[in-house]
């Protein structure tokens, strides 16, 4: 990956951080491990996780804890998360 | 097929719950009380003679032709003024009444002219049925004395005649015609709001004028066509009309332009359009329209519609005509080759915004079967993606609460980050209804819009915040409803989850959170602020409309929680008049999002790890499914820059125009290998294109759109498509070039297939759109025939879900070298990017896209009004004409881009919305300064632009 791309991926990710950090039910980090999860793309999520692996410059410490619970790889072996309890189903 | 015709009960329908009957001619009706004696005649199949009177206006009693007698009681009162009462018994014809009517009619004819064989509205004039209908058989009146129909009189200039008005491009207005029945007046008053319409003068000399006797174009007009349409004879006619000649068949047809939904008949000669008029039983418009649904359709014809597939090695040749044999197989075989050569999730689709359900279906089934990946987005990415985001982790689902017919319930209409009169003119016309019968009124936009001040409608409160401070100004709102006392206990305890309910109101209760800490930052005066709070916690039924200017912002998902918030707060959702209702753009943006378009999610919103939801979809179509999400439109371009991602077949949308950022999703574009783009003309993302194939109108496909009250209606096919299928066939001929084996012969056999697959569409199918005109899903067993307002027991989710809104200010800021703020918007007349509006006479009203600036502002920059201004951010920089006005605050400039030569996105820029990456056009930091002319990239834009639009000559072709 490229700088710039990291960078946007960073500023990302911090944006997300902020919004979870405030949030009290459930448990910030968690949410933001799910929301990468269920929302970003999996080459995104390796190039992120690759970034913390590397000292991770210029997260937030609740972005940092976030992408750690990422599973390495997950392009490949999908990490289930739990059916969508949001969708609507009549 | 036949031509379709409405019954024009001749007063509007009366609300009241209490029943009369009484007998007309000895037959009895029972009708709700306030009924006209005119209406319930016609609900048993009288028509009574009239002229003044049409069911889309109150009655105004001035033409004496509906006469009847009243038994016991004395004259001859007027049946559409005279209301129904127990027990009586009314005559519709006598000779008395028939004698008083051949009067009234010889009258009208004496000063009208008798040219009905060679007139426009020959067969479709009321005038005409009236003397039929009353026997007129001769009139003794000849045309010597006083009269308006002859510019001259016995050789001398006629002073009462007028000469036509043909200002208007789509009608005309012939004053020779006219019998000052005051309808027109009244349709532009009650039905579209503008009272452009005046009777000026009086008695003989009364004459429909427009504005302070204008020209129609001069005057406050906007074209929507009602006066046309409530007109009885020729004189407001369509100028179509006077071209054509009567339909003589029509078919019902859903409007391709806006979220509205608008349905119309397509009224029709063979395969020519004659005229759209909008359909009275539609649930969406009830018969009204706007400029573009009405009018606008003339781009279907233009010439510059491409109708042949065209392919090129690579961007720098010219275009070359081919089969669509060949066009498919050169993009099936460049998908093919990217896939081995990349990988897999290197190629992806955007679906589009303005196509049916259909075919975002089966663009997105494309992606997912075929593929074998999840990388399809659609447009509703750079629009209401956070609408989705943030409903769905609120209330549960990923839609507005209510239909549109609900603000007729609301006392305090809450409008946010919306432009309803221009962006969504119909409702637009329905909210200032509501708002003249008294409901109160609060803005919260940046900008003056028209619904602040226009005739007979006043905001009670205008909140003009700063861009970018929407989630400061739901917390300071959710502030005043908390500490003040305002919330609705019982409906938070029963309906929400208490714990979540009770950290939001600690946080919002924080002092920072207060009107008057948030002063600076909004920029709007704490008492206001408190003022619009307590009105609407207090005033009634509230019901807040919201639109782009909520979600394009980097909070824009939190914004939409706020919203949520707000409304559970006060108890304001799950009835009539209440609720939370985003206002969507394009005419399928709602339809898009429930097909399964986004990357992450399966049609009907289900997760894409979502196993259960993932069978069900494998099963069906014989593939294993990628669980992970897909990228997202900016991920995209991200990735293509990047190098990952090299192909992408884009439906019905023009994403180099409306993305931000235009050269970071150019050099995104030139990066890949394969750009497959299907639509009407070569649109800007063209230029960047391999394969160009042609795509049909909405008069050419039958499918279905969704509207932003989740209402499906049918699109109707009414000509063969110029290019040869439906779009849906296109993306049919590209699957199965790829070895998919589809074999869709109609487009309601993809409907059959997504109600199969999808739980809220299970009782979706052409046939019930057929029976019940529209449903609103859900749509399944538990509510066979749609559900128009949700959340009425409790929510999609079970309990609402609060969630804390902290305000973090957007990295867009001002300083030193950019420190103007532009926003962004859009006009009544254009349409989004303009590829079809800008093809239509409708640049009559707006020919190029001006920059609104504060008179201070100009100043202090020499800006004089009119001039042409260089608008730099740190992404770009472009030129336009400045307009100075006080609209605008001070600090705040304003753009729409509908126009490709502004390119108003080269300046905006990358930043996104935290939570679905939906752009943040809506604040971008900029500097004005005065300039000669276009700037450099504007020049290189139209050279690149003209070099990538060429198309070689059968000759070149053939060496
Ligand atoms: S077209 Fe619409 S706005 Fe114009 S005069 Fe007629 S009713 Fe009024
Ligand atoms: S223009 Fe048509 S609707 Fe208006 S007053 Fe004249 S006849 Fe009636
Ligand atoms: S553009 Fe919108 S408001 Fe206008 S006719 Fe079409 S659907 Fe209706
Ligand atoms: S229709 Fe009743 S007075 Fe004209």
């Amino acid at each position: 990956m490229s700088h710039d791309s990291v960078d946007k991926l960073v500023k990302m990710a911090n944006q997300i951080g902020k919004f979870f950090v405030a949030q009290k039910h459930p448990e910030g980090v968690a949410s933001m491990t799910e929301h990468l999860k269920k929302f970003w793309d999996p080459r995104m999520r390796n190039a992120i996780i690759a970034h913390v692996d590397h000292g991770g410059a210029g997260l937030d410490p609740i972005a940092i804890e976030a992408v750690k619970r990422l599973v390495h790889g997950a392009g490949a072996a999908a990490s289930e998360s739990r059916p969508d309890e949001h969708s609507f189903d009549g | 097929m036949t031509l379709i015709k409405e019954i024009d009960y001749g007063t509007p329908e009366s609300k009241a719950e209490k029943l009369v009957t009484l007998t007309i001619d000895g037959t009895s009706v029972t009708v709700p009380e306030g009924t006209s004696i005119m209406r319930a005649a016609m609900e048993i199949g009288t028509e009574i003679p009239k002229l003044c009177a049409t069911d889309s206006i109150n009655a105004f009693g001035s033409c004496r032709l509906c006469v009847i007698e009243v038994e016991g009681r004395n004259g001859t009162p007027a049946s559409c003024t005279t209301p129904v009462a127990q027990g009586i018994s009314v005559k519709t014809q006598t000779p008395r009444l028939a004698a008083i009517r051949r009067g009234v009619m010889e009258l009208y004819i004496s000063d009208h002219p008798l040219d009905c064989l060679t007139c426009a509205a020959n067969g479709d004039c009321e005038l005409q049925d009236m003397a039929g209908a009353v026997g007129l058989r001769d009139v003794r009146y000849g045309y010597d004395g006083a009269n308006h129909v002859f510019a001259r009189n016995n050789g001398e200039v006629n002073f009462d005649w007028k000469p036509k008005d043909e200002s208007n491009p789509y009608f005309s207005y012939d004053p020779s015609k006219c019998i000052v029945c005051n309808r027109c007046v009244r349709a532009c008053e009650e039905v579209q709001g503008t009272f452009a319409l005046t009777i000026s003068g009086r008695g003989f000399d009364s004459r429909v004028s427009a504005g302070m006797d204008e020209a129609f174009m001069e005057s406050e007009c906007v074209s929507c066509g009602a006066c046309v349409q409530a007109c009885p004879t020729a004189t407001l006619i369509e100028k179509s009309v006077i071209a054509v000649g009567q339909p003589e068949h029509s078919a019902v047809t859903t409007c391709a332009y806006c979220g509205v939904g608008c349905t119309f008949k397509a009224e029709m000669r063979g395969e020519e359009v004659v005229r759209m008029v909008p359909w009275k039983d539609g649930k969406a418009n009830h018969g009204h329209s706007c400029i573009k649904g009405r009018f606008a359709y003339g781009y279907a014809q233009h010439g510059d519609r491409i109708l042949d597939p065209m392919i090129r090695e690579s961007i720098d040749q010219p275009w070359r005509v081919v089969s669509w044999d060949e066009a498919i197989a050169f993009a099936a075989d460049r998908l093919k080759a990217t896939q081995e050569k990349y990988g897999k999730n290197s190629v992806g689709v955007i679906t589009s915004s303005r196509c049916t359900n259909e075919e975002s279906y089966l663009v997105q089934k494309l992606a997912r079967q075929g593929f074998r990946n999840n990388n399809t987005d659609t447009c509703a990415r750079v629009c209401h993606s956070p609408t989705g985001y943030g409903l769905a982790q609120t209330f549960g689902t990923s839609a507005g609460t209510q239909d549109f017919d609900s603000v007729d319930d609301a006392d305090v209409i809450l409008v946010i980050g919306a432009n309803p009169t221009d962006a969504h003119p119909v409702f637009g016309s329905r909210m200032k209804k509501r708002l003249r019968e008294g409901a109160k009124l609060i803005v919260v936009d940046p900008r003056r819009i028209d619904l602040v001040r226009s005739p007979h409608v006043e905001a009670d409160y205008h909140l003009p915040l700063k861009p970018g401070t929407n989630v400061a100004m739901v917390t300071a709102l959710a502030h005043v409803i908390v500490t003040e006392g305002l919330v609705n206990l019982d409906f938070v305890k029963s309906r929400c989850d208490w714990d979540e309910f009770q950290d939001w109101a600690e946080f919002v209760a924080l002092p920072n959170n207060s009107p008057e800490a948030m002063e600076m930052t909004l920029g709007v005066p704490a008492a206001d602020v408190r003022a619009a709070a307590r009105l609407y916690a207090t005033g009634g039924n509230g019901a807040i409309y919201y639109g782009l200017g909520v979600t394009e912002h980097s909070q824009g998902s939190t914004t939409v929680m706020g919203i949520a918030n707000l409304a559970m707060a006060t108890g304001n959702l799950g009835r009539r008049g209440v609720g939370v209702n985003p206002l969507r753009g394009q005419n399928n943006v709602q339809g898009s999002c429930d097909m399964g378009s986004f990357p992450h999610e399966l049609p009907g919103y289900r997760h894409i790890s979502n196993e259960a939801a993932r069978q069900v979809f494998e099963k069906d179509w014989g593939v294993t499914l990628d669980p992970e999400p897909g990228l997202r439109i900016p991920n995209m371009f991200d990735s293509a820059i990047e190098g990952t991602f090299k192909g992408l077949y884009v439906q019905g949308e023009d994403i180099l125009q409306s993305d931000p950022d235009t050269r970071h999703v150019s050099r995104a574009l030139a990066n890949m290998d394969i750009v497959i783009v299907q639509d009407l003309f070569l649109v800007e993302t063209a230029n960047y294109a391999h394969v160009f194939l042609p795509g049909a109108t909405f008069l050419e496909k039958d499918g279905t759109f969704t509207n932003a009250e989740r209402r499906i209606q049918r699109v109707t096919k009414v000509m063969r498509p110029k290019n040869g299928y439906a779009d849906w066939e296109v993306t049919q001929l590209l699957a199965n070039r790829m070895g998919l084996n589809w074999n869709y012969t109609h487009a309601s056999e993809i409907m059959d297939e997504i109600a199969r697959l999808t739980p809220s569409f299970a009782g979706v199918s052409f046939k019930r759109l057929e029976e019940d005109g529209s449903v609103q899903w859900p749509c399944n067993e538990n509510s066979p025939h749609g559900m128009p307002i949700m959340h009425i027991d409790g929510f999609a989710r079970g309990k609402g879900k609060f969630v804390i809104t902290e305000y973090v200010p957007t990295d867009e800021r001002v300083g030193p070298r950019f420190p103007l703020l532009l926003t962004t918007g859009r006009i009544l007349s254009q349409y989004n990017v303009g590829a079809q509006t800008r093809r239509t006479e409708n640049s009559q009203w707006h020919s190029e896209d001006v920059l609104e600036i504060h008179p201070h502002d100009a100043e202090d920059r020499g800006v004089r009004d009119g001039d042409w201004v260089k608008i730099a951010s740190r992404a770009g920089e472009t030129t336009l004409r400045a307009k100075i006005t006080d609209r605008v605050a001070p600090g705040v400039v304003y753009t729409t881009f509908h126009h490709p030569t502004t390119q108003a996105n080269v300046v905006t820029t990358d930043n996104s919305d935290w939570a679905t990456n939906c752009p943040e056009y809506k604040v971008t930091a900029v500097q004005v300064s005065t300039t000669n002319g276009p700037t450099d990239w504007q020049h290189q834009y139209r050279e690149l632009t003209e070099h990538s639009r060429r198309i070689a000559s059968a000759i070149d072709a053939a060496e």
